[in-house]
């Protein structure tokens, strides 16, 4: 077990580094360099050279690349181009928002998911089971935005109920963070609970077949005992795979949420250094979701063994 | 990661099981259709995809208008006889953008599977085939998969300008791996079978291997990545445009059409409605189209997906 | 101030605690404006950018020696100052009272090295430092400028008013190379920039500076006493318009900077929101040729893409047709300024497709495309290409339309490569009116080759003319000298003008005292309960 773990972290390090290294080409090899960016629409050709000078854009690429290989090592991950901060700083800063909403949608995707999927499995083929499956299918149909658009219009602006758009952090209270993260959240946790309904449904149903779930209706075990104790309990690995998957899904659905509710997020965050070029951000944004991804891979593989005693590593 | 959308991207410890090998004998275009019209959500789906289709195709007969012409002074009207669903913010005709937006689409849908698959069905056999490119070439896809496609792809058309094709592989890069991966577990699988040892002794070339006994396996679990991939790219389009890094903003796209609509949400909310309802009709139908297709040609995906 | 929405106790405590970030409890007692500016401020150096956001930034946090009323006459702000009676020496006086936010008075020594910074990167100040013999500090207060010939160069470049103002810095930070951007945010200005709540790209907190001493004078345009009546300004931005359009309505904003056009029906009549142009903040859109490079370095296909182009379209596109908060404008240097002409304003103002047609066929145009580059991200820029672009089809040009990023553009402009290396025909962008109504500051105008503006026209009789302005002290020749150089610049193709348009700011009805000025400022404005 833990020489398989040990394994699987080390083989996170050649990922991270290919990551490190496609992020870098890519950037390097755009047109627009943040120096333009920064100097404004006026300035002169010296100034220009002086600033990328300054700011280490002059160097030759490889070098460029090793350098910041060899920072990123130390953990240094060097400053904003754009704004001069540290881009930990920067990063840490716009991680909590993201976190938050991250988690209470997925919170929400699967609190919500789980019974939608396991009633239209015990309905299987029924109305309920139908409408479930087609609500899902129209669940990852509809672009995230107009969702959020729609939620803006009735819940902030008719009903009242909710702000239109911020966070606050959990320290400043619990009802200004709880209120303003209700519509994005809501808004964005809409394709993964599809996506979750759908295999918790099929996954049930399979177990449903087998013979122990017999043995344990034939036991006099009540319909619920069933679904809860058997069904879902070896369901749960694909169960526990399709989590995963949404989590690393989510940021496509993060940036578009940031954007639209105004919430100062990662996201927010990368898109506008990349309007900015701001290359020491965009990496360092990059290869955090991708740290994040291959992390909960690994989480996923664990959890296999403990929801399913046959795997053993 | 690319998208929302996509139901079919198993978490890679599962794709490395090697059991989507056997051969399969009802593979063809007669099971498809057969799949097809097995029941009345599939039949509909099918029909909304052969309207669209349709739509795009006949474009230029169906009443419509240059849906690049502008006229300013004529912006933002409501429906009428000149136009039929009134313009949008440069004065252009927004029932022929919608219609001529199903081209592009359709375009950008079609594309990414092309893309995608053919680059994956190459970087699959030549990893599921030659142990020596494995290591690398996988690592390679390992990364990409690792980094957030929407954001891989922001970056790709912030570099190369927005133009359809830049946008076409920027949805389209993130999309191989995931299909490379699955090409080589199939060829994986299917290299150890008796047939294709014996073929292997008695001299068949590489090319021939792969192409007679090995490709064949792939169709039916490509087939239904192929559609969701086709749905998810369309998505992903909107996406990007609405975030500013999609198709060049003259182009009829119904991402386009949304992106330039948000702004007149309160105004004049039709102008995201017609593009987002065409966007969540098409993405729906194919989606719908897929899974029946996985239910009938992929039982083994079905179960877990 | 929030009773009207029925729910003020929770609004107005959001409203208040708005200050994204770090901002210490004492916010929930302090009045706090919170504006949803047009750009978010990501850097703080005033002098070597010229982002407009960073101009606002630097009227908060600095002050400068002198200032335009709401006529454009300069006037004392920091300093008064006395001419010598042959016109060449200028003494300036600081007045009593100053201080840094760190507490060290304001000498005539960060004058002097704040004006010498600022010299170096802006066009009026480049000029102003050329005819400049010598810049001397007198005494602690006072210190003097020297030009070898009488000129009126000092006040207009030390009350310039937006671009890069001439912003007083202390010595220590006026001393930064000017490849190197400043990090400090101390200043004198009425403002106090809060370091901790600043989160670059979010947000940036400006807090009353208690020790500010304000001019007697009422405030009048960028002159007159600067008054902070509320304890805290918050500057935030919303990459959705929309939804700034509805926080501002649900009364979690005060007011935001920009309001797109088509927005304005959404609060119109709403009685919580008041909204007001200011034309001194208005912008002209420009069309900008590349003069190194076929077609364009012919000036019959230069007068072909004046001829083809039309301003309505345009501003219809942009800010609605009809609206009033467009106007078709023929003048170079902007229908308000006073060196205004209409010059061919009927050729400038209208589209002449079949004119241009014309010149096209006897220069045997052979259907090159031209390569025009069209900024997709900025509301306002937008739409200039599409509108350009069909303009110029229809007048008989093969229109290649870039689209990309203003990164892009940006980076693309500085090149004089040929097309295929990367190069440009056409690219086109905006100028805030009070840049372009200075004949000697307004980068559109300026033709020296290579050291113009992006596309490098070459007029020499344009940069003599300039200089010649600089030199003079008589506004009627000063006049004159502008209209030659405006009827340069339209007959030599050096930019095309396709009108002006002005911004609609919209904010909170307890909002009061707003400033008409070149930039947005917060001095004088109140909030009620």
């Amino acid at each position: 077990m833990l020489g398989f773990v040990v394994k699987r972290v080390l083989s996170a390090i050649p990922v991270l580094f290919m990551v490190a290294v496609i992020v870098f080409m890519v950037l390097r090899l755009s047109p627009g360099d943040p120096a333009v960016m920064i100097a404004g629409p006026n300035a002169t050709t010296e100034q220009l050279q002086d600033l990328r000078e300054s700011m280490g854009l002059n160097r030759p690429l490889l070098e460029q690349l090793f350098l910041w290989l060899g920072d990123i090592a130390r953990g240094d991950f060097g400053v904003s181009l754009v704004s001069g901060k540290a881009v930990t700083e920067l990063v840490l800063d716009r991680l909590g928002p993201t976190i938050a909403l991250s988690l209470t949608t997925i919170l929400l995707a699967v609190a919500v998911a789980l019974p939608l999927g396991v009633i239209a499995a015990w309905q299987q083929g029924r109305w309920l089971d139908r409408l479930v499956m087609a609500g899902s299918v129209l669940g990852f149909s509809v672009p995230v935005f107009i969702i959020g658009y729609v939620m803006i219009l009735i819940f902030a602006r008719y009903l009242g109920w909710f702000p239109v758009q911020g966070y606050k952090p959990l320290s400043e209270g619990i009802g200004a963070f709880a209120s303003r993260l209700v519509l994005p959240t809501v808004a964005l946790s809409f394709p993964y609970i599809a996506l979750i309904a759908r295999i918790v449904r099929t996954n049930v149903i399979e177990v449903m077949g087998e013979d122990y779930i017999r043995t344990a209706r034939a036991k006099g075990q009540t319909e619920r005992g069933v679904m809860t104790g058997h069904a879902l309990r070896n369901a749960a690995v694909p169960i526990v795979t399709i989590i995963g998957v949404s989590i690393t899904m989510l940021i496509s659905g993060v940036v578009v949420t940031e954007s639209v509710f105004n919430i100062p997020g990662l996201g927010r965050l990368v898109l506008e250094a990349v309007l900015a070029r701001d290359y020491t951000v965009i990496q360092a944004v990059i290869l955090l979701f991708s740290t994040i991804y291959v992390f909960i891979n690994l989480a996923v593989d664990l959890l296999y063994g403990f929801f399913d005693p046959r795997i053993r590593y | 990661m690319t998208s929302d959308t996509a139901p079919s991207k198993p978490a890679q410890t599962e794709l490395d099981l090697p059991d989507m090998a056997e051969a399969r004998n009802d593979s063809g275009v007669a099971a498809m259709i057969r799949a097809i019209l097995s029941s009345w959500p599939a039949r509909i789906s099918a029909a909304v995809v052969v309207l669209i289709v349709a739509m795009a195709i006949l474009a230029p007969f169906l009443g419509t208008v240059d849906p690049v012409q502008l006229d300013p002074s004529q912006r933002l009207q409501g429906s009428s006889a000149a136009h039929w669903l009134g313009t949008d913010s440069y004065g252009r005709d927004v029932y022929s953008r919608v219609v001529y937006g199903a081209r592009i689409s359709l375009a950008v849908g079609a594309g990414t599977v092309v893309i995608a698959v053919a680059a994956g069905i190459f970087f699959g056999v030549l990893t599921g085939y030659f142990r020596w490119a494995d290591i690398i070439v996988m690592r390679f896809m390992d990364g990409l998969m690792a980094i957030p496609g929407i954001l891989l792809a922001i970056a790709l058309v912030a570099i190369s300008g927005a133009t359809l094709t830049t946008v076409l592989i920027a949805i389209s890069i993130p999309e191989i791996p995931r299909v490379a991966r699955m090409v080589r577990s199939v060829i994986m699988g299917v290299r150890s079978e008796p047939y294709v040892e014996a073929a292997s002794v008695l001299g068949t070339g590489a090319l021939k291997m792969v192409w007679r006994h090995m490709l064949p396996n792939t169709v039916a679990p490509l087939l239904v990545q192929g559609t969701y991939i086709f749905a998810s790219a369309i998505m992903t389009e909107s996406i990007l445009s609405f975030l500013g890094a999609g198709v060049p903003p003259e182009t009829p796209s119904w991402g386009n059409m949304m992106a330039d609509g948000r702004v007149y949400f309160l105004v004049k909310p039709e102008l995201i409605l017609y593009p987002g309802v065409m966007v969540s009709l098409t993405v729906l139908s194919v989606n719908m189209l897929g899974d029946v297709l996985r239910d009938r040609l992929d039982p083994r995906m079905a179960k877990r997906l | 101030m929030f009773t009207r929405n029925g729910r003020s106790g929770f609004v107005s405590a959001i409203a208040l605690a708005l200050a994204l970030g770090g901002v210490s409890g004492t916010a929930a007692q302090a009045q706090t404006v919170t504006a949803v500016m047009h750009a978010p401020l990501r850097a703080v150096d005033p002098v070597i950018s010229t982002a407009y956001i960073l101009r606002n930034y630097g009227y908060m946090v600095y002050d400068t020696l002198l200032a335009r009323d709401s006529e454009g006459t300069p006037q004392p702000q920091m300093a008064s100052w006395d001419v010598s009676d042959d016109g060449k020496i200028y003494t300036f006086t600081l007045r009593d009272g100053l201080t840094f936010h760190d507490g060290s008075p304001v000498t005539a020594e960060d004058a002097v090295a704040s004006l010498s910074r600022w010299s170096q990167v802006d066009k009026t100040g480049q000029v102003m430092a050329s005819l400049l013999s010598e810049m001397a500090v007198v005494d602690d207060k006072t210190f003097t400028l020297s030009f070898a010939e009488p000129t009126g160069i000092a006040l207009i470049a030390l009350s310039k008013p937006s671009g890069l103002a001439p912003f007083i810095l202390p010595k220590a930070a006026a001393e930064t190379p000017i490849s190197e951007p400043i990090t400090s945010t101390i200043g004198s200005g009425p403002f106090m920039f809060v370091e901790d709540a600043y989160r670059p790209g979010v947000s940036a907190t400006f807090a009353k500076f208690e020790d500010y001493v304000p001019r007697d004078e009422a405030s009048d345009g960028m002159a007159g006493g600067k008054v902070v009546k509320v304890d805290e300004v918050v500057w935030t931005t919303m990459p959705d318009p929309m939804t700034a359009m509805n926080a501002l309505m649900s009364g979690e904003i005060d007011f935001v900077e920009q309001v797109p056009p088509d927005l304005l029906p959404v609060i119109e009549g709403n009685p919580d929101i008041e909204t007001s142009v200011v034309r001194k903040q208005g912008s002209q859109n420009l069309a900008r040729m590349n003069h190194t490079l076929p077609p364009f370095d012919n000036p019959k296909m230069r007068e072909a893409v004046l001829l083809a182009l039309g301003q309505q379209p345009l501003l219809d596109a942009q800010v609605g047709a009809g609206s009033p908060n467009g106007s078709a404008c023929a003048a170079v240097f902007g229908c308000g300024s006073i060196y205004a002409d209409d010059y061919r304003a009927e050729d400038i103002i209208e589209a002449h497709p079949e004119e241009a047609k014309a010149i096209l066929e006897a220069e045997g145009y052979d259907g090159t495309p031209i390569m025009l580059m069209h900024a997709t991200d900025l509301l306002m820029l937008n739409p200039q290409g599409p509108v350009i672009a069909q303009q110029l089809r229809n007048a008989g040009f093969e229109v290649e339309m870039m689209s990309m990023d203003w990164a892009s553009v940006v980076a693309r402009r500085a090149s004089k490569a040929p097309l295929a290396e990367g190069g440009w025909n056409m690219f086109s962008t905006t100028n805030v009116l009070p840049d372009v109504g200075s004949p000697i500051g307004f980068i559109g105008v300026a033709a020296g080759g290579d050291s113009a503006w992006f596309g490098w026209p070459d007029v020499p009789e344009i940069e003599e003319l300039r200089m010649k302005i600089a030199e003079s002290a008589d506004p009627e020749e000063q006049k004159s000298f502008a209209q030659q150089i405006d009827k340069l610049v339209i007959d030599n193709g050096v930019m095309v003008p396709m009108g002006e348009f002005y911004n609609t700011s919209a904010y909170s009805s307890a909002l009061s005292g707003l400033v008409e000025a070149e930039a947005p400022v917060f001095w004088n404005v109140e909030k009620a309960e």
